[in-house]
């Protein structure tokens, strides 16, 4: 006991002295990054080459856990805390703490030019024309398709424009020629259920601009919940998590366990690594329905924060970022879809295998398909009480807990409740 | 043999083992595989690779493809046990695959081609320990760091909390004052309050008092731990008091009552208490997650979770990452177990 | 440990050590004159009061105040005053027997949950670690270490716990792979809402049965060996001598346990948490997780109605603890103590 109180001591002063010296500097930036893949390490590596360039800026990048971004950050935000720069995913949520970097760009109609498509995700109101960060990639969601499974089961792969019921009908098709246990699996997540939605009628907005449950969004759960009823799907995805968790069903496809996987652009780097070869696995237009074949674009944003003391600072680093080179090696380097209209004409160089390369090529074609509507719900402020709900209730639904229609009435009081609470 | 069994098993004086014993040991022996098997199953699977992690039925041992380097070809081919339309099984490596037909051929005579149909093929397994979970793990971060501040928090936190709550243990049990049973009405209470349902105010208050992105953010809030309390006081109360006395005889003060002749006699309470903070704090994820949130004040437990993203969750990493945080628990019980499992009988509750 | 390198820094901390308590005497001394003997006694849990009060009090008696505003604002100031609404919301019920009816659906899931994990988790637990401590106590080759058999999970944090279980429960798992080689085709175990359910009853006993266990083992060895002698002498069966001597002897430490597991077992979250995400649906949400996905996990944040639940909760749980040490009639004395702090 004595011997550990000597060693505390040591420890403390090290600790203090530690401290002071990390203070030392001038202007220090911090930046909380989770990643997905390499995000944050290729940060990083720019975050150097940014450091030499302006000496007088030190640039941190803290690699947190994503639940540190979703579930923490928010609460740090709300009480005066957190960081200078974020990656963050609730664009619309968290617009309140964003800073408007406009001031410190070298070109603002450049940022108009490039990003301006997704520049509105951020912002606070509609009216509202600041510039306050940058997408770091922009993510689609579609479909991937085990491939050499339909080789096998001889059955031909759908056309672009079949829709949500013809490839339901080719894939039970091919599970059961395959001896595959499921034919399709989505992502457990509101947001891949939405492109469904919006294909299938679904406006989600009611003419004052407000969430609405309408007839597509109830036809569209119907219709997934019977896909997991009849075991199109497998229900454990949806029903076997509680809450409004996110589960993914890469594995079921990885073991090629189902024919069609709705998940998105993110997963390409991961299906090149994992299933490599082992099978041939597609990427596919989203699938169509009487209103349109979209999936929904996303994807996570570095914005700027504006509780920093140093906003200059913070927009120079954030303009750096966002200059074409730096924008386009940092896309090449994480194997992301760019957010920049300028590069998406150009294309990236990509350094993939062919495989990864065509589905990435699917899914930039996806992005010129995109519904206006698809646009909107990703840059609605409360845009996460819609997908949490879906999935919460779905999930109940699914797991045999309560009505499909009991499901819908309860989003719709979900929705209802949450928003009106941010609103007091 | 019998001889030996009786020997063995020798209890209950000189009877020899009846059923019931038989009963106790078969129970003991379950009680061993269940309490320690899964966690056996995590060591052993967080050394294979994503791709064998994901076999049905899974291997007892690690597992990988197999594969041989030929010449003429860059890179080592996967080997697979192919069945030929001839009837035979060979060993062949493959060199592409295209839908369903795999293009293969022999590594002893490279230059005849099979094609092959991928359903009469199957996968050679060799053994291979996937060391790369863990080394893509350490290779992620500054290692040293992490476990720095985890050991600061853990001997710092646990310091404290010895040293207050054996205070307060001492005053409960050793003193009649007024409000006294309040006061340990009070402390006992709070065993009632799940930390979870107090985080978000608990934030608040760490935030105005400036211990955000602090170690002693961490420290503070888990000092004053009410089991700590108990247990002391339940032990300290078998102390006797003429000892106590014999010492106010002697002219010493309350203090040093308290430190030279209570806390020393109250050491096996205290190495219980100390065991138990350790691990709570080595333990703690939530909290610090709130807390800190930079990377040089990151622990072990928050480095180790930080490369789980949003939409990814890799099992090859997140097992290793789990058997790193099980290890140095695991050392010390390996260690202290004695130690521990009787201090906490005999300290714990008499 | 006590090699000769060591010695010298061994002398240092005791030294240090000693500088330091030292110091501490003289103003206690003074202290000590002031209020006299007795009432220094306050002086000694002031520390201890000090921070419980900073992070425990304080934070409760701000969480009152979250369960009567409204809003989404953590700035105190901020919050418009709601009254009893967060509380009517919670419970606004046609039935509270049947969830589907409430206004707050989960909420009320939660709290059937809640009750019946308890129930189960609670009855199953203690005779479990009575079992187990009973064959313990038996005169067996290897005791100290089967001790510490029982008791290594305790050390285990939560998520770990979870992430044990679930790589063993998972559709191609350890459990099913298992079955296979028997021929049988097992379930997805969290899939099902009854399995699920059942194996968070049994997952929470796993990591927490050794430390009741050896709170019984204590009260097991303290009981005097001679009773035992006597009741053989007089050749009661076992069954009778575990009746007339064992189990009533062991009462206080019973008490203890049964008080500890149920105030632990309401409070469930983290493992369960990790293990289930509290479904499949709502089938193993918990109060708590009701809690923390109200104030955490949603990106509109209610903490005025997860304070409200959390008032609900902190009440219940003592007027639980209140009422088993009634009917007990037993004074406990101060046993109390848990596994997490």
């Amino acid at each position: 006991m004595m011997f550990a109180h000597a060693r505390a001591c040591a420890f403390l002063g090290a600790a203090l002295t530690g401290a002071f010296a990390a203070h030392a500097s001038a202007a220090e930036i911090r930046v909380a990054c989770y990643s997905d893949g390499n995000e944050c390490e290729v940060t990083q590596e720019l975050a150097k080459r940014f450091e030499t360039q302006n000496p007088d800026v030190r640039i941190a990048i803290d690699k947190v856990p994503y639940k540190a971004i979703t579930e923490q950050l928010p609460v740090q935000l709300a009480a005066g805390e957190g960081p200078d720069i974020a990656r963050v995913t609730d664009l619309g949520g968290l617009s309140k703490y964003y800073l408007d970097i406009t001031p410190y760009v070298k070109d603002p109609k450049y940022w108009e030019a490039n990003f301006g498509q997704t520049l509105k995700w951020l912002r606070p109101t509609p009216t509202d024309k600041g510039i306050y960060g940058m997408m770091t990639q922009l993510t689609v969601t579609g479909p991937f398709v085990n491939k050499t499974l339909f080789e096998q089961a001889k059955v031909p792969l759908p056309g672009a424009n079949a829709t949500w019921d013809d490839w339901a009908a080719a894939t039970r098709k091919v599970a059961k020629a395959t001896e595959v246990p499921f034919a399709m699996a989505f992502d457990r997540s509101g947001h891949r259920f939405a492109g469904v939605a919006i294909s299938q009628g679904a406006k989600i907005f009611d003419a004052k601009g407000n969430l609405t449950i309408d007839d597509g969004f109830k036809a569209t759960a119907k219709r997934f919940y019977d896909w997991n009823r009849d075991a199109t799907m497998p229900k454990e995805i949806w029903g076997g998590v509680g809450g409004s968790s996110y589960r993914d069903a890469f594995e079921e496809f990885a073991n090629a366990r189902v024919v069609l996987y709705l998940s998105g652009s993110w997963q390409i780097n991961r299906m090149d690594k994992q299933i490599g070869t082992n099978f041939d696995w597609i990427a596919v237009p989203n699938p169509c329905g009487p209103a349109a074949c979209t999936g929904v674009p996303g994807g996570a944003a570095f914005v700027a924060l504006k509780r920093t003391k140093n906003p200059k600072d913070v927009g120079r680093f954030l303009d750096f970022l966002a200059s074409e080179p730096v924008y386009a090696e940092y896309m090449a380097k994480t194997e992301n879809i760019p957010a920049h209209a300028g590069l998406s004409k150009k294309g990236i160089d990509y350094k993939v295998s062919p495989q990864a390369n065509a589905a990435l090529k699917v899914f930039v074609g996806d992005v010129a398909k995109l519904s206006p509507i698809a646009y909107e719900i990703q840059g609605y402020k409360y845009n996460r009480a819609l997908f949490n709900s879906t999935t919460t209730r779905l999930g109940q639904a699914i797991a045999g807990e309560m009505s499909l229609d009991d499901a819908v009435k309860r989003i719709a009081a979900d929705i209802d409740e949450q928003v009106k609470a941010a609103g007091k | 043999m019998v001889d030996l069994v009786r020997m063995l098993a020798g209890t209950r004086g000189h009877r020899r083992l009846d059923w019931t014993d038989w009963l106790s040991y078969a129970y003991l022996l379950l009680g061993l595989v269940l309490m320690f098997g899964p966690v056996l199953w995590l060591v052993l699977s967080s050394f294979k690779s994503a791709a064998a992690l994901n076999e049905f039925p899974p291997r007892l041992l690690p597992y990988g493809q197999a594969s041989v380097t030929v010449p003429g070809h860059p890179g080592p081919l996967p080997l697979f046990r192919v069945k030929l339309p001839d009837g035979s099984t060979r060993q062949l490596a493959e060199l592409r695959r295209i839908g369903i037909q795999a293009t293969m051929i022999d590594p002893e005579r490279p230059e005849e081609e099979f094609k092959v149909n991928i359903r009469d093929r199957e996968r050679v397994r060799a053994f291979h320990l996937a060391l790369e979970n863990y080394t893509e793990i350490f290779g992620k971060f500054a290692f040293g760091r992490f476990l720095w501040n985890s050991v600061f928090i853990t001997v710092v936190a646990t310091l404290i909390t010895l040293l207050f709550n054996a205070m307060a243990a001492f005053a409960l049990s050793k003193y009649r004052f007024e409000g006294q049973k309040w006061v340990f009405l009070l402390i006992i209470s709070t065993l009632m309050i799940p930390p979870t349902i107090i985080l978000v105010p608990n934030f608040l208050v760490v935030s105005k008092l400036s211990l955000l992105n602090s170690l002693w953010g961490v420290i503070w809030p888990a000092v004053a731990t009410p089991t700590g309390v108990f247990l002391l006081r339940q032990y300290m109360l078998t102390i006797p008091d003429e000892l106590i006395d014999a010492a106010r005889m002697d002219h010493a003060s309350e203090w040093r009552i308290f430190w030279r002749i209570v806390l020393p006699l109250s050491a096996p309470a205290l190495a219980v208490l100390a065991i138990f903070s350790v691990i709570w704090r080595w333990n703690d994820f939530l909290w610090p997650l709130v807390v800190l949130s930079r990377t040089e004040n990151f622990t072990l437990q928050l480095a180790l979770n930080s490369f789980q993203g949003e939409l990814t969750t890799q099992w090859n990493y997140l097992l290793a990452m789990t058997v790193l945080t099980l290890f140095p628990v695991t050392i010390v019980f390996a260690f202290l177990q004695r130690y521990i499992t009787a201090g906490i009988a005999s300290a714990g509750v008499k | 440990m006590l090699a000769s390198s060591r010695l010298p820094l061994r002398a240092l901390a005791v030294a240090i050590a000693t500088v330091t308590l030292n110091a501490v005497e003289l103003p206690m001394r003074a202290l000590q004159r002031l209020l006299g003997v007795p009432r220094i006694g306050w002086v000694f849990v002031t520390p201890n009061l000090v921070v419980l009060g900073l992070f425990t009090f304080l934070p409760i008696v701000i969480d009152f105040y979250y369960a009567f505003t409204g809003g989404v604002q953590l700035d105190l100031r901020a919050r418009p005053f709601t009254g009893w609404e967060n509380l009517q919301t919670l419970f606004e019920c046609g039935s509270y027997l049947d969830p589907s009816t409430c206004r707050k659906d989960l909420f009320w899931r939660a709290v059937h949950n809640t009750a019946w994990f308890a129930l189960l988790q609670v009855g199953l637990m203690v005779v479990l670690s009575l079992v187990t401590a009973l064959v313990l106590n038996r005169k067996i080759l290897g005791r100290g270490f089967f001790r510490g058999v029982f008791f290594y999970p305790v050390l285990l944090s939560p998520v770990v716990v979870a992430l044990i279980w679930k790589w063993i429960l998972q559709r191609e798992g350890l459990l099913n792979a298992i079955l296979h080689s028997a021929g049988i085709a097992g379930p997805v175990w969290l899939n099902e809402p009854g399995w699920a359910f059942s194996w968070s009853v049994f997952v929470s006993i796993w990591a927490h049965m050794g430390f009741y266990t050896l709170i019984l083992l204590a009260g097991l060895q303290a009981i005097p060996a001679d009773l035992y002698e006597a009741a053989e002498m007089d050749s009661a069966s076992p069954w009778r001598r575990f009746y007339r001597i064992t189990l009533p002897l062991l009462m206080p430490n019973l008490l203890v346990v049964l008080v500890l597991a149920v105030i632990r077992a309401v409070q469930m979250f983290d493992e369960i948490f990790v293990l289930t995400g509290g479904g499949p649906g709502s089938a193993t949400l918990f109060i708590v997780q009701f809690i923390y996905q109200t104030a955490f996990a949603e990106s509109i944040r209610l903490y005025g109605l997860a304070a409200a639940a959390s008032l609900v909760l902190a009440t219940t749980l003592l007027a639980l603890t209140v009422v088993q040490l009634r009917i007990s009639r037993q004074g406990l004395s101060g046993k109390a103590g848990r596994d997490d702090g």
